[in-house]
Parts: C-alpha cells; sequence; structure tokens
C-alpha cells in the first residue's frame, strides 16, 4: 500500500457571505484507515462532510485526492473518483426492497439491443452475497429494506458503497440515530469496509464510537481544528474532555456545585 | 466482487408460499373487491346479461379509456408527482385533430401526429416546471388543467361557431386510423362500422390489455421502472444512489399525456368529432382507479394492473347500475364508497403483509 494519504485538505476554509463557517482545516485520510472526525453541533462537521462530498467548493485551501488537487462540481463527480458518501437519512428507500435499493442507479440489465431488462435472480444473489461478505445475514433481500433496523440499513449502505468500487467512504452520523446494540453493529461494518481496503471518514458527535474504530482522531471546535490524536497515545478521557471543552466542563461543574 | 458465499435457498425463509406473496401484492385488494362487485352486479342484474359477454363488451368498453389514462397516471404517482391536466388533454388533442382536418384540409394521419406532439409538448412543460420549481405537481397540472380548459372552449367557439368539431371521418386515412384506434373486433373480424354486433370487442379493449402488460414489465423489470418506483420512495435517497429523478419525472409527466393524447385520438375518430368539453373531470376517475389499484398517493407503492383493476370496478358500476335498474345518479356515489373502502382495505392489508408483522 502506498504512504500517498487517500484524502488530504490542506488549509481548508468554507465562508458563506459573511458568515466563516470552516478556517485553516487540515486533515489526512491515509489508505485503508479509519480517520474520525468529532465535533459538538456547530462545530463545522457538516460543511466539511459536504465539502469531502463535493457538495460544497472550499473557499479556501487544497482538496487533494492520492496526491492530486481535485475540485469537485458535484456529489456524482466525487463518487466517479471512488469517495461514496452515506449520509445519515438518505440512503435508501423504505419501500424498495434490498436488493432493488442495493443495485439502485447501478441496476444490472440484459437483453437484446435497445431491449434492456433487468436481471433479477443475479442481482439478488450477489446482493445476498455481498452483504454476507460484509457479514450481513439477511433472510430475504425481496423484503422492503423499511422492515431492516436502522443499523442494518446503514450497514446494506455501506456494503453497497464498498461493492460498488468505493475507495474513500465518508459515514455521516452513521450511529447518530441508533441504540447501543444497533451502533455496534454499524461499527462491526465500519471495520469490515477497512479490512477490505477502504478508507473511511467517520463522521460523528460520539467519542466512544470514534475510539472504537478510528486509527486518528480530528476534533473539530467552532470551525476550526481544535487537536489531533492518534490511536495509539489516545486516551478516550481526553477526547470526551476535549469535545465537551474541557475547561468549560470544569467551570460548569463547579456553577453546578456538586 | 468476491465470491467467498454462494447463498442459495436458505433455511430460515419459511417458504414465502404463493400465498402470502398474493397477499403482498398492492394490487390484491382491488382484485378481491372486482370480483366482489362482479359478483354483486351479477346477482342484481334485471337483463341477464352483466355475466355474459354482451356485459362484458359493456363494461370494458367504459373501462379501457379510463384504463390506458389511469394506468399512465399510477405511473406517475408510485413517482410520486400528480397529473390534473390529463382528463382535458383528451379534449384538447381530440380538438386539435378535428380542427386541423375540418378547417385546415390536413390528412388524419398527419392531425394524429401534430395532436401527439403537442401532447408530449404539455406534458414535457408540466414536468419541467414541477421538476424546476419544486412546487406541488397539485398546484403546477391544476394551473395546466384550467388554461387547457379555457382555451379548448375558447377556440372551439372562435373556429367552428359552436362547441363540437365535426366530420373527422371526412378526413384523409380516416379508415387506417379508424381501423387502428376505434375499430371493433369479434368474430366476424375487425370493422369501423357505426354499430358494432352485440359480441363485438373495442379495439380500445386491446390497447389496454397491450398497455397493462407492457407497463407492468417496465414497472418491475427494467431500470426506468426502478428509477419509478426511487423517485417516489424518497428522492433525496435516489439521488444520492445516482438515479436521475427529474428525467425520471419528466418523462412520466409526457407519458401520461401522451396516454390521454391516445384516449383522444380514439374519441375523436369514434365518435367522428369532439366537444369542446370533452374529458374534463375524468382526472379524477383515472386517480381514483390508480388508488383503488393500491397505488400509494404519497408514492413509492403501486403498480400498472391495479390501475387496470380499478378501471374495471369502474367499468362494472357504469354498467351494472342500470342493468341492475337502480338509479344512475347515485353512480358517483357508489364510486366514492369503493374508493374510500379500496383504499382502506389496501392500507389495512398491506400493513399485514408488507412487514410480515401480525
Amino acid at each position: 500500500m502506498s504512504t500517498t494519504p487517500a484524502l488530504e485538505l490542506v488549509n481548508v476554509g468554507k465562508t458563506f457571505g459573511s458568515v466563516i463557517a470552516l478556517r485553516d482545516i487540515s486533515v489526512t485520510v491515509d489508505q485503508g484507515s479509519v480517520t474520525c472526525i468529532l465535533g459538538d453541533n456547530g462545530a463545522g462537521k457538516s460543511t466539511l462532510i459536504k465539502i469531502l462530498s463535493g457538495v460544497h467548493k472550499p473557499s479556501s485551501g487544497e482538496y487533494l485526492l492520492e496526491g492530486e488537487s481535485v475540485n469537485f462540481d458535484s456529489p456524482r463527480d466525487a463518487m466517479a473518483r471512488g469517495i461514496a458518501t452515506v449520509f445519515q437519512d438518505l440512503a435508501t428507500i423504505p419501500l424498495m426492497s434490498v436488493w432493488r435499493n442495493f443495485f439502485l442507479g447501478n441496476e444490472i440489465t440484459t437483453g437484446w439491443g435497445p431491449i434492456k431488462f433487468l436481471d433479477v435472480k443475479r442481482m439478488r444473489d450477489i446482493a445476498k452475497a455481498e452483504l454476507l461478505n460484509m457479514g450481513i445475514d439477511l433472510r430475504d433481500t425481496n423484503q422492503p429494506i423499511g422492515t431492516l433496523s436502522g443499523g442494518e440499513r446503514q450497514a446494506v449502505a455501506i456494503a453497497r458503497a464498498v461493492y460498488f468500487g468505493a475507495k474513500v467512504l465518508i459515514l455521516d452520523e452513521p450511529t447518530s440515530a441508533l441504540g447501543v446494540r444497533q451502533s455496534g453493529v454499524v461499527l462491526k461494518y465500519v471495520l469490515a469496509a477497512k479490512e477490505r481496503g477502504v478508507s473511511v471518514v467517520f463522521i460523528t458527535h460520539n467519542p466512544h464510537h470514534a475510539a472504537l474504530v478510528g486509527d486518528r482522531f480530528y476534533l473539530l471546535n467552532r470551525g476550526k481544528l481544535a487537536s489531533e490524536y492518534q490511536r495509539e497515545s489516545l486516551v478516550l478521557e481526553d477526547l470526551t474532555k476535549a469535545m465537551a471543552g474541557g475547561a468549560e466542563l470544569e467551570a460548569l461543574k463547579h456553577e453546578i456545585g456538586r | 466482487m468476491s465470491s467467498t458465499a454462494t447463498p442459495q435457498n436458505d433455511e430460515r425463509v419459511a417458504s414465502t408460499g404463493l400465498v402470502l406473496k398474493v397477499l403482498r401484492r398492492p394490487e390484491f385488494g382491488a382484485f378481491l373487491g372486482a370480483i366482489a362487485i362482479f359478483v354483486l352486479f351479477t346477482a342484481v342484474d334485471t337483463t341477464g346479461n352483466f355475466g355474459k359477454i354482451d356485459g362484458a363488451v359493456g363494461w370494458t368498453d367504459i373501462a379501457a379509456p379510463i384504463g390506458i389514462v389511469a394506468i399512465a397516471v399510477s405511473l406517475l404517482m408510485i413517482a410520486g408527482e400528480f397529473d390534473l391536466s390529463s382528463g382535458v388533454m383528451v379534449g384538447t388533442t381530440g380538438l386539435i385533430i378535428g380542427m386541423l382536418v375540418t378547417e385546415l384540409n390536413f390528412g388524419i394521419w398527419p392531425a394524429i401526429g401534430t395532436a401527439m406532439l403537442f401532447a408530449a409538448l404539455v406534458g414535457f412543460i408540466n414536468g419541467y416546471v414541477v421538476v424546476k420549481t419544486k412546487l406541488p405537481s397539485f398546484i403546477v397540472t391544476l394551473a395546466t388543467f384550467f388554461i387547457l380548459k379555457g382555451a379548448n372552449m375558447a377556440f372551439t367557439m372562435v373556429v367552428t361557431g359552436s362547441v363540437r368539431v365535426t366530420g373527422t371521418d371526412k378526413a384523409e386515412g380516416y379508415d387506417s386510423a379508424a381501423m387502428l384506434f376505434a375499430s371493433h373486433v369479434g368474430p366476424g373480424g375487425v370493422s369501423i362500422a357505426p354499430i358494432a354486433a352485440p359480441t363485438d370487442f373495442q379495439i380500445t379493449v386491446v390497447w389496454w390489455l397491450l398497455i397493462t402488460a407492457i407497463a407492468t414489465w417496465v414497472l418491475t423489470r427494467t431500470r426506468f421502472g426502478n428509477w419509478t418506483f426511487a423517485a417516489g420512495g424518497d428522492a433525496n435517497a435516489a439521488r444520492n444512489a445516482g438515479v436521475p429523478v427529474d428525467r425520471t419525472k419528466i418523462a412520466l409527466f409526457m407519458y401520461t399525456s401522451l396516454s390521454a393524447a391516445l384516449v383522444g385520438v380514439m374519441f375523436v375518430l369514434r365518435l367522428r368529432g369532439m366537444q369542446a368539453g370533452q374529458g374534463v373531470g375524468q382526472e379524477f376517475y383515472y386517480i381514483i382507479a390508480a388508488a383503488v389499484g393500491g397505488t400509494l398517493l404519497t408514492g413509492g407503492a403501486g403498480s400498472a394492473i391495479g390501475a387496470t383493476i380499478g378501471a374495471t370496478i369502474m367499468g362494472m358500476a357504469y354498467i351494472g347500475i342500470p342493468y341492475a335498474l337502480w338509479n344512475s345518479d347515485w353512480t358517483s356515489t357508489f364510486l366514492g364508497i369503493i374508493l374510500f373502502s379500496a383504499v382502506m382495505i389496501n392500507t389495512y392489508i398491506g400493513r399485514r403483509a408488507r412487514g410480515g408483522r401480525k
């Protein structure tokens, strides 16, 4: 595996009119690693994810993909270069079956000349096998995906991105709406994706989830990078404290007086 | 792609038997309803003909033109949009053809072509405005509906001095066009004679069944069908997956408009003329047929066969009520009750069967 980072932001800033959403953000995502970006509400996580996934262009700084400067016009552009984003609630279509969701937008067709029809059997088999490879064991890929739990749905979306050749997988708060057990399910698939050589950017406000899977951690606060940790040197308590605003928490403790 | 797993029949799939599969079909409720209504009208029939071929000739004649457009409306509703201009479009295309052949001496075929192009254009505008402005299609097509309704009346009055166009059968090519769009088929062959034998089915019925089959195939077995469900199920998720949602919706608006135009062609040839008010109000019949057939008003679920069954129910009501010597003033009330019960039953069955939750 080469040492060029899969993805790199160099001094990236983003302004919306007079509002400075992000400034001087430098982030490195190593190949085949899990990079966690943490921050409280309003820290700039959403803006950062939109820059990474191609929704917004940075106002300043550089976006490097495998060492090459890129400038995406749309999420589809980013997707074509192997950057897939799994959005929190916008990943799957509840009433459609699992296999239809899996292949949505990338349907396999067969046919003669201009008459093309879906190769249903093949798509069902591939979906089932691919999900199984990621450790997702579904009874029936024909069931509507809305009947799966939130964690399983996220997992299907991750498996789909991996199958369709994502090199970088951006996960937008995949565990925020989930219970403890379901979050565990998703975290397992994050690691499964990593094992298959995918570089994962994991955006979350939960330091406990991040600490379980991350290799490198960036902490965003008020649009700036507050701190950076490596897995080896990480102490969960530091991360939690830093996220909660360290000193502020101490002050709060005093104020509440317990 | 890897090949470590070869899933065969999973032992945990408690043989999702044919019964449950059928139960899960969105049009199942409508199918039961159609049988019930057939039995009802056969029972109360005073002519002794409802259950026979003569009765079927009657109700399919009513159902076919409704069904042809209702299938398109159903697909559009699955994609999450409405088209209230579909009814008036029947009249508009008929009037365009009528005026082109009577006033400008067009042959019938060029006139049909022109009307179809116009319908495609209106469908495109409907779709384009809806996806670009993000206004509800209910409002956009309501506007189109009223614009066309007024134009139909005003143009017809200015051009012909009356509220109807007549004499399309004198146009060049009328016979060949009528053979295709307005003939009747029976043991005696295909004919365009004004009086049909009592056992002759209208050619519109053939079109209707053909369109049902093609639309079903497109919806369930092509990418376009997949995108239709996705566009109505969750447009944002579909876009994120790379589905061209806007293009899909515009294509469906055009298809709906063209379906209405096809019915307009059928009417103007069969009636040999067109009333300025033709088709107005029909848009609700299409929506009723689609909804009775299990198509979700919020999009994301439904079928073409459902719309066909819905149209069948309406055809049976229209023929069955007079056959039973009931007061046919109540027909709409009857259809309203059918609509309400069908949607209730569909929702109930859907809830039970879809999630497998009891």
